[in-house]
């Protein structure tokens, strides 16, 4: 099953360098993520490992084949969904699955019986013959997606698959990719969804101006930024902020109805909170010790200057 | 086993361009109409051997249909993001190009062979050397296929941008090529620049096939024709190569 292997990738455009001694390697069946923020070189990387592009320096290794030697069995092996429209819109999703099946060398037989199985597993068998032009952005999505698996790879590269989609169509894609993820493909996701890539990711990158900045599962991510604790609150009745300034040294921020004070020392917060409460006789509606998000994590190790 | 997936890579691109872009408007508006209207406009109430320039016209319908979906298939699949996903299958450039030619010669090859029929049957047009007519028939083909994805190569995603290219290259040609004029009425600087247009070598070469007086050696059309198409085709790699980000 599909290994993934990336060493010291660089890629340069004129003066750019968009991709900056980049290696890392995805196991087994593993589900890892790319994650960055605009123009941070994830796409790059993603195209690189795709053979879309060409490195200036590195190796690619494809399920143990050397993607620059061999590019022809090591594409055989990967399935790609791009990050814009990537399906022809003029051909109906059969003709779609079919006309990608045949660049796979799939039998008539396989590339049949395999497309109706993915459109059926997409709620869009019914839609088969229809071209895609008459799809909602959600649908064309999902034939998208299922042309990157119609040849059922051991590796799998999806590139914002499900930026902009309605709640339906995202959940029918997760769910497919987590299934075949399951069934020992392994899946490396670029995603600006951070809530996502903590659900579904094993391990998680963080790229920024073409450099890896960490690597890590999204818990030990949140765990070595521990120390950003914070304690939210809400009150049964709209405060104003300065209440609490004396609560903590640290920012105070407004989610909604509840105030989240950002401290080194929660127990400490916590009795100055109450101090308030009593103060001006509040009721508390809600309060927790909060620990970094992933989110959280990223804003941090991505901030300055761009 | 690469060979095998090579292989397969031209064909299935050959047959999702036969699948989808010839049935275009502007491919059968640029490729088809467009030359026979300029033919009629040449010909109609002037009193002109068609005979002598039914070779011509061949060569000119052959060209025009040929090269007129080649400049577009690279910027449409860039402008639909399918380009760069072409890119992730079991393709090389090389291989997708090559399909896109060989696309570009089966259109060619079906147009120009109709006109070819009607000719016969309308004109009486009889062949003086077949077997050549069939030779410049398919390296014309070879030859003018490539030109258009030459064309389509240092495009970006705007289709009307290299329809704009396209015009600028392919109009001017059929005025320096013995078309309109015979090549042996072309004398001077207008001889060196019909000389240096391989359209010229095709409408020579079908002269010789169908028994008009010829100026070029059928052999020397050919190897001409030949060496022209594997110009753009190397062009059209080392271009494609050069702006393969452009547009994606």
């Amino acid at each position: 099953m599909g290994e993934i292997e990336a060493v010291g990738l660089v890629k340069r455009f004129g003066d750019i360098t968009a991709v900056d001694d980049v290696s890392f390697s995805v196991g087994e069946t593993e589900f890892f993520g790319l994650l960055g923020p605009n123009g941070a070189g994830k796409t790059t990387t993603i195209r690189l490992m795709t053979g879309i592009l060409k490195p200036d320096a590195g190796d690619i290794r494809i399920d143990g084949i050397d993607l620059l030697a061999d590019p022809f069995d090591a594409k055989m092996r990967l399935g790609a969904v791009p990050e814009v429209g990537n399906i022809y819109t003029d051909l109906s999703a059969m003709e779609n699955l079919d006309l990608v099946g045949r660049y796979y060398g799939l039998s008539k037989d396989e590339r049949r019986q395999r497309s109706k199985a993915l459109l059926e597993t997409l709620s869009l068998w019914d839609r088969r013959n229809d071209p895609l032009r008459k799809y909602s952005k959600g649908m064309r999505q999902r034939v998208s997606v299922a042309c990157a698996l119609i040849h059922e790879p051991p590796v799998l590269f999806l590139d914002e698959p499900t930026e902009g989609l309605d709640v339906q169509s995202r959940r029918i894609i997760v769910d497919l990719v987590k299934q075949m993820n399951r069934k020992g493909t392994s899946v490396i996701l670029t995603t600006h969804n951070i809530d996502e890539a903590s659900r579904l990711c094993e391990r998680v990158c963080i790229i920024n101006h073409g450099k890896i900045i960490a690597i890590s599962s999204p818990e030990q991510l949140r765990m070595a930024y521990e120390k950003n604790l914070a304690v939210e609150v809400s009150f049964n009745k709209k405060i104003d902020r300065c209440l609490l300034e004396e609560c903590t040294p640290g920012e105070i921020e407004e989610w909604g109805d509840k105030f989240r004070l950002l401290t080194a020392d929660p127990d400490k917060t916590i009795q100055k909170i109450m101090e308030v409460r009593k103060e001006h006789d509040l009721k508390i509606v809600s309060i927790q010790t909060v620990g970094p998000s992933l989110e959280d994590v990223f804003v941090k190790l991505t901030e300055g200057p761009r | 086993m690469r060979a095998r997936i090579a292989l397969r890579s031209v064909f299935v691109t050959t047959r999702k361009d036969i699948k989808i872009y010839y049935k275009k408007a502007p491919v059968w508006i640029f490729g088809l109409l467009l030359p026979l209207f300029l033919f009629l406009a040449f010909f109609i109430g002037r009193d002109l051997d068609t005979r002598q320039y039914f070779p011509g016209f061949l060569a000119m319908s052959l060209f025009f249909t040929a090269s007129s979906v080649g400049p577009l298939i690279i910027p449409w699949e860039k402008q639909a993001g399918t380009f760069e996903r072409l890119l992730s299958y079991p393709v090389s450039l090389s291989t997708m190009v090559i399909g896109d030619i060989l696309a570009g010669v089966a259109f060619g090859t079906v147009i120009s062979l109709i006109v070819a029929v009607i000719g016969a049957a309308f004109l009486a047009i009889g062949v003086a050397d077949a077997m050549m007519l069939f030779v410049f028939f398919a390296v014309g083909n070879l030859c003018f296929a490539a030109l258009g994805t030459l064309l389509s190569a240092s495009s970006g995603r705007v289709p009307s941008n290299t329809m704009m290219l396209s015009a600028l290259v392919r109009f001017p040609l059929i005025f320096i090529s013995g078309v309109f004029v015979p090549l042996g009425s072309i004398h001077g600087a207008g001889a060196y620049l019909a000389y240096a247009s391989p359209l010229t070598y095709l409408v020579d070469g079908f002269d010789h096939s169908l028994g008009v007086d010829s100026f070029v050696p059928a052999s020397i059309g050919i190897l001409v024709l030949v060496l022209y198409s594997l110009l753009f085709f190397g062009l059209t790699i080392v271009l494609l190569r050069r702006n393969l980000m452009k547009g994606l």
